[in-house]
Order: C-alpha cells, then sequence, then structure tokens
C-alpha cells in the first residue's frame, strides 16, 4: 500500500507580481518502508515538498492521500491530529525548545497529544536510551553537541512511532562525522519499518537511500524508481554499529517502532 | 494537551524569561498594591469617623437649636437665623414623652479650672446624671452627677481621665476642692479615659458640673444641646416625631433641628464610600495600564518565540493549544502579581496602622476583590490578542525564524 500518494499537486507563490511555482504537475508514489532522498539545486522546490507531505502546507492543487486518506481536505485541527500521530519531522537546525531539557523536548509531543505523564516519563526514559542520551536527559540544548542535539530531535520525531519520518537536510548543521552517524540512526529507523524521506544537498547521502527524487524548477526531472520498490527486505543497509565518539546506543531506536510503523 | 500540562509549559515559558515576566508581574503587582492601599485609606477613614460617631452612645437623638431647612446635618444648620433658645425647662418636658427614655441636657463653653496649684483652660459641660448612661460612659473613680433638680444643681463637678492626670498627676482625685472661674466645686468621680472625641473635643478633657452650675457660670439660660435617648432602636423616628411637636407646641414654631445619630452617620459613611470608591477607581488606571503591559509583553514573547510555535504546530500542536499556552502564561503573569500585589498593599496598609494606630486602615473586601478580579481580567483580557496571533501563525513562516 502507498502511504503517500500525491497526484497533480500545485504549489504557487505570488510575491507581488510575480508568482513562483514552488511545485508543478507533481505525481509520487512514496510505499510504506521506503527510504527516499530527495536532491536538486537550490530553490527546486525540495523543502516546499516536505512541508507539504507533512502537512504544514497544503497544495494549490491536487490530491494528497497519506495512508490512503485524502489528508488536503482535512480541517487544520484534523491535520494537526495527523501531524501528532502520523508524521515525524527533523529539522537542520534542530528546533529544540532551548528552555527544556532534552527529556522535556523529546516529551513534547507526547504532551501535545495529552499523553498522560507516567506514561512519557516511562516513553522518554527507554528513548534516551535507544538513543544514547540516558546522560543528559537533564541537559538543555545549550549544553548539547551538534550531534547529541540531533539526536534528542530525531528522537522527539519518533516518539510518537509516526508512519512517515520527514528530515529537511538534518545533518546540514552537523560534520561529516557526526551526520553520518545521524544518518545511521534514520537509517535503523528506517530499516525497522519507518518511511523515510530526507531532504539533501549531498550527495553521498543521497546515494545511500534506496531511491532518490530529483527536483528542478517545481518540477520532479528523475525518479531513480520508475515502478516503486518494496524496500524493507531487497536489499538492508547495515545496521549501526555504535562505533561513534559519544556513545550512541548500538541498541538502537524503540522497539515497538515496526508495529506502529506499517 | 492536558490542563496541567498546559499550565506547566506557561509556567515554564513565563519562568525562561525572568526580567520580562518580573517587570510585568512587578506592574499588575504595583496596580493591585494602589488598590488595596489606596482603599485601605479611604475605607480607614470612613471607619474611623464612624467609630467616633459610635461612642456617642446608641439609640441617641440630638436637638439642637435652630431650624435646619433639609432635616440633613450640616454644621451650617446650627447657625441660622436666631431661633429661640432651647431650656432646661425644655428639656425636663420631654422625658415626659413615651418613646424617650432618658433625657440630658447640655450646655458647654470654655472655663479655666484652678486647683492642687496649677491652672489650665478646659472645656466645662453642664448637664445631668442622665448622661453619663446615654453617652455609656465609665467612671474611673467616684460616680458621675448626682440625681438632682436640673435648675438649681450642687457644687460637684466630675473630670475626665486627662485632667486628673495633669492636675493631679495620677493621684485619686474624688474629693479634692477646684475653683472653675469664681465657683468652687468639689470633685465627686473621674470618668474612665475612653479617647475619643468628636470635633477635636475630647471627652477626656472634660469637667462635667450640673447644668445649672454651668449656666450661671457662662451667665446664660440656654442649652447647646438636649441629647435623648429612645427607649429603643425602632423608636427613634418615634421621639424624632413627639420632640419636634413637643418643642413646636412649646416655642409655637419649628426652630429646633433633631438629628439621629443614624443620619449624620449615614450621610459620613456615604460620604467616604464614595471617596473610597473614587481613589479605587484612580487606581484601577494602574492596572489597565498593568494589562496593557501585558499584552506587550506577550506579544514580545510571541514575536520571539515565532519558531518555537511553528515548531510545536510542526510536532502535533492545535491552535487552540497554542492559544490556551499563551493565555495560560498572561494569566500566570496577572495572578502572580496581583497576588503579590496583595501582599504589598496589606503590608503597606499594616505600616499605615503601625503609624497610625486610631487609624482602622483595613482594605474593603470589595475593594480586594476587585482589584484581583481586574488585575486577572485584564491579564486575560490583553493576552487574548498576543495568543490569538500566535495560534495563527503560518508554520512555515514561523519554522523559518530563528
Ligand atoms: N513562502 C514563500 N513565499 C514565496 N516564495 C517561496 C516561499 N517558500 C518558497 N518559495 C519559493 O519557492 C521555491 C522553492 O523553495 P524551497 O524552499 O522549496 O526550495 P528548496 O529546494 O528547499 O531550496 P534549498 O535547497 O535552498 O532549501 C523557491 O523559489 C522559493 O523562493
Ligand atoms: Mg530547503
Amino acid at each position: 500500500m502507498s502511504v503517500i500518494q500525491l497526484a497533480g499537486i500545485e504549489r504557487v507563490f505570488h510575491l507581488g507580481d510575480s508568482t513562483v511555482h514552488a511545485l508543478t504537475h507533481l505525481d509520487v508514489g512514496i510505499e510504506a518502508g521506503e527510504y527516499v532522498a530527495i536532491m536538486g539545486p537550490s530553490g527546486s522546490g525540495k523543502s516546499t515538498l516536505l512541508n507539504l507531505l507533512g502537512l504544514l502546507d497544503r497544495p494549490d492543487a491536487g490530491s494528497y492521500h497519506l495512508e490512503g486518506r485524502d489528508v488536503t481536505t482535512l480541517s487544520p485541527d484534523e491535520q494537526a491530529a495527523v501531524r501528532s500521530r502520523r508524521i515525524g519531522f527533523v529539522f537542520q537546525s534542530f528546533h529544540l525548545v532551548p528552555r527544556l531539557t532534552a527529556a522535556e523536548n523529546i516529551a513534547l509531543p507526547m504532551m501535545l497529544a495529552g499523553i498522560p505523564a507516567a506514561e512519557r516519563a516511562q516513553r522518554v526514559m527507554q528513548a534516551l536510551k535507544d538513543f544514547g542520551l540516558d546522560q543528559r536527559a537533564d541537559h538543555r540544548p545549550d549544553q548539547l553537541s551538534g550531534g547529541q542535539r540531533q539526536r534528542v530531535a530525531i528522537a522527539r520525531a519518533t516518539i510518537m512511532q509516526p508512519a512517515v519520518l520527514l528530515a529537511d537536510e538534518p545533518t546540514g548543521n552537523l560534520d561529516r562525522a557526526t551526520g553520518d552517524e545521524v544518518i545511521h540512526l534514520l537509517e535503523v529507523l528506517n530499516q525497522r519499518g519507518m518511511t523515510l524521506i530526507i531532504v539533501t544537498h549531498d550527495p553521498k547521502i543521497g546515494t545511500r537511500a534506496r531511491r532518490q527524487l530529483m527536483m528542478e524548477d517545481g518540477e520532479l526531472r528523475h525518479d531513480s524508481a520508475a515502478a516503486p520498490l518494496r524496500s524493507a527486505d531487497d536489499n538492508p543497509p547495515s545496521p549501526l554499529s555504535g562505533k561513534g565518539g559519544d556513545g550512541v546506543s548500538p541498541a538502537a531506536p524503540a522497539p515497538d517502532t515496526p508495529s506502529a510503523a506499517t | 494537551m492536558r490542563t496541567a500540562d498546559v499550565l506547566r509549559f506557561a509556567r515554564d515559558a513565563a519562568a525562561g524569561y525572568p526580567l520580562r515576566t518580573s517587570l510585568s508581574v512587578l506592574a499588575m503587582a504595583i496596580g493591585v498594591a494602589a488598590v488595596v492601599v489606596l482603599t485601605s485609606l479611604g475605607d480607614g477613614a470612613r471607619r474611623y469617623v464612624v467609630e467616633q460617631f459610635s461612642s456617642l452612645g446608641s439609640n441617641l437623638v440630638i436637638v439642637l437649636p435652630g431650624r435646619s431647612a433639609t432635616g440633613g446635618f450640616s454644621p451650617a444648620n446650627a447657625m441660622t437665623s436666631t431661633p429661640r433658645d432651647l431650656t432646661v425647662d425644655d428639656a425636663f418636658a420631654l422625658t415626659r414623652l413615651p418613646s424617650v427614655r432618658r433625657v440630658a441636657p447640655l450646655t458647654a463653653g470654655n472655663s479655666e479650672i484652678n486647683a492642687n496649684g496649677r491652672l489650665r483652660e478646659v472645656v466645662v459641660a453642664g448637664t445631668a446624671s442622665t448622661y453619663l448612661d446615654i453617652r455609656s460612659f465609665k467612671m474611673a473613680q467616684g460616680h458621675f452627677l448626682p440625681e438632682a433638680d436640673w435648675s438649681r444643681g450642687a457644687p460637684v463637678a466630675v473630670i475626665g481621665a486627662k485632667i486628673q492626670e495633669e492636675i493631679f498627676a495620677g493621684r485619686p482625685a474624688v474629693g479634692e476642692l477646684i475653683r472653675l472661674g469664681d465657683r468652687r466645686l468639689r470633685i465627686v468621680g473621674v470618668l474612665k479615659a475612653t479617647g475619643q472625641g468628636v470635633g477635636g473635643l475630647n471627652t477626656d478633657e472634660i469637667v462635667f458640673v450640673p447644668v445649672g452650675v454651668a449656666q450661671s457660670l457662662f451667665n446664660t439660660n440656654s442649652l447647646f444641646r438636649v441629647l435623648i435617648e429612645a427607649r429603643s432602636r425602632g423608636e427613634i423616628e418615634a421621639v424624632k416625631r413627639e420632640v419636634t411637636a413637643m418643642l413646636k407646641a412649646r416655642h409655637g414654631e419649628e426652630d429646633i433641628t433633631v438629628i439621629t445619630q443614624d443620619a449624620v452617620l449615614a450621610t459620613f459613611d456615604k460620604l467616604l464610600r464614595a471617596l473610597t470608591a473614587a481613589v479605587a477607581g484612580i487606581a484601577a488606571i494602574s492596572l489597565a495600564v498593568a494589562g496593557i503591559l501585558v499584552m506587550n509583553v506577550m506579544l514580545v514573547a510571541v514575536t520571539q518565540r515565532t519558531a518555537e510555535i511553528g515548531l510545536l504546530k510542526a510536532l502535533g500542536a492545535r491552535g487552540a493549544t497554542i492559544r490556551d499556552a499563551f493565555l495560560a502564561e498572561a494569566a500566570m503573569i496577572s495572578l502572580v502579581g496581583a497576588l503579590t500585589g496583595y501582599g504589598l498593599g496589606l503590608f503597606g496598609a499594616f505600616v499605615l496602622r503601625q503609624m497610625y494606630p486610631v487609624f482602622p486602615a483595613y482594605p474593603p473586601d470589595w475593594a480586594v476583590v476587585a482589584a484581583l478580579v481586574t488585575a486577572l481580567g485584564t491579564g486575560l483580557l490583553f493576552g487574548i490578542m498576543p495568543a490569538r496571533r500566535a495560534a495563527r501563525l503560518d508554520p512555515v513562516q514561523a519554522l523559518m525564524k530563528h
């Protein structure tokens, strides 16, 4: 089943007299559990596409089915509920709340979803362990390294066990080694069944994905998979080795992720 | 999002910007404290006056010469035209009225007291034995003026506590002789200190003598006042009617004014309540200013935390949740400010009471409730606009801000 089905998507921005076609004639289907890299030059519409997939933005035309359900027609509150339960975001600049500790940042989506504090605490503890952050639970973002911050952000994005994980240049603010670690982490999550969509400028990262979407001027120029793949058992990437210097636990993400993702 | 979580989130957000938060808390606190202190002052003045008047005695009706046009109390009424004098006979006639329990004539003037080798100016009040009960005074030593024919009067005197203090240095004074003008009088009693007085006349500094003695001392036939005690509170109006009718019959016209303590009190009470409400209103303006400050602070908070709002939306927060969080923050700032201000105001009133112990400077309940409600109300009211602005932010735009 396609977890994401876009048909005839158009997104037009009006800036004074000029109009920018950030996305045009976009038809894409993404299967559950796929690992997709969106690439292309700056301004080609990658972020616009990702925001649309994450229901932060609405298309001007076309339809978007998420897990078989037309989500473009949902009310703002219904869309918020979908974002809460089915979509995880990872940003280039982490977007952690500076006054909250790592644990509180990770708990934020559960708090917004109204999950009781006791359950939150237990799930956060598990997540901190899975992401090698148990020593950092009470640290605020400014007391964490870039890599640690992004791990907190990923823990937060996945704590609600979403179907789709969207990452907009997740390594953009990290050095090469730390960036690789973060990519590993995301890939392990994908192995466990979570659909992973990464926007990246880095061809090395892009080619690691099983499928590449090349964007240009708001159009999809190239799709490495003419027909969508059943990804999970084709060519699994090597498991996370855990040799990263700052304590990434080898036993990566939440054990119950797959059940929720597919 | 659960209510407890909304509150905790708002609290942490407010605590995350201590300077900004404490400034708006302070503004709110000053507003509330101003209301509390100013109304304490106003209501303190009201209580002070009411207490002073209450000390006149209960069920009291006062007759004074001169016709008042309105029947209300005004100092000017005491000096209209040239009415017929109130006499001791008038006063005595009033004792026969059915609703009247006691009558005390009162004539007053200044004189010199000379005793124990000391000399001082005193107020001399000529009255009768009934005066003690009408005014509910207590004796410290001896007894009050003896019951006697009002027109004659024995050469006796009762002195106030302060006079005993000053002339006899606190020694028992009963039995001592004093000279009052050209009269020699024997002290038969000393009044217990009351510390009270109306119009600057402290009852502790008065020498009481029989009304006949005072009249011959001041060479007058008229009375300054006639004090009447009604049989009950319910009969005050009847006393008023009967007294007016009887004196009209005796004088041929209505040339006296009858005032009741209730009427005097009600006038002052109304006046001072209005005054208190007025100062409360003025102080409330500072609450509105504080509310606007809270709004500004919340607008700054929304601008400063735009990225955070975008993030919350990306993480699944509904617009209503974000609105509630910001509203809760504004409410908390207002609440903490209001409570701090309440504490400050109570402390201010306490300091006032320490400085002026006779002045009962307590804030009236209505002012406290009004101040707290207004503080919270303005905080919430002015918090709505920023909160709605936050809730309506476009998440994509918001996330791009840093
Ligand atoms: N809110 C907006 N208003 C106007 N134009 C916009 C807006 N958002 C995006 N655009 C335009 O849409 C086009 C696509 O933008 P988008 O951010 O998706 O590019 P991108 O591929 O993510 O680029 P980059 O690699 O630099 O992040 C650009 O031309 C951009 O200027
Ligand atoms: Mg981009």
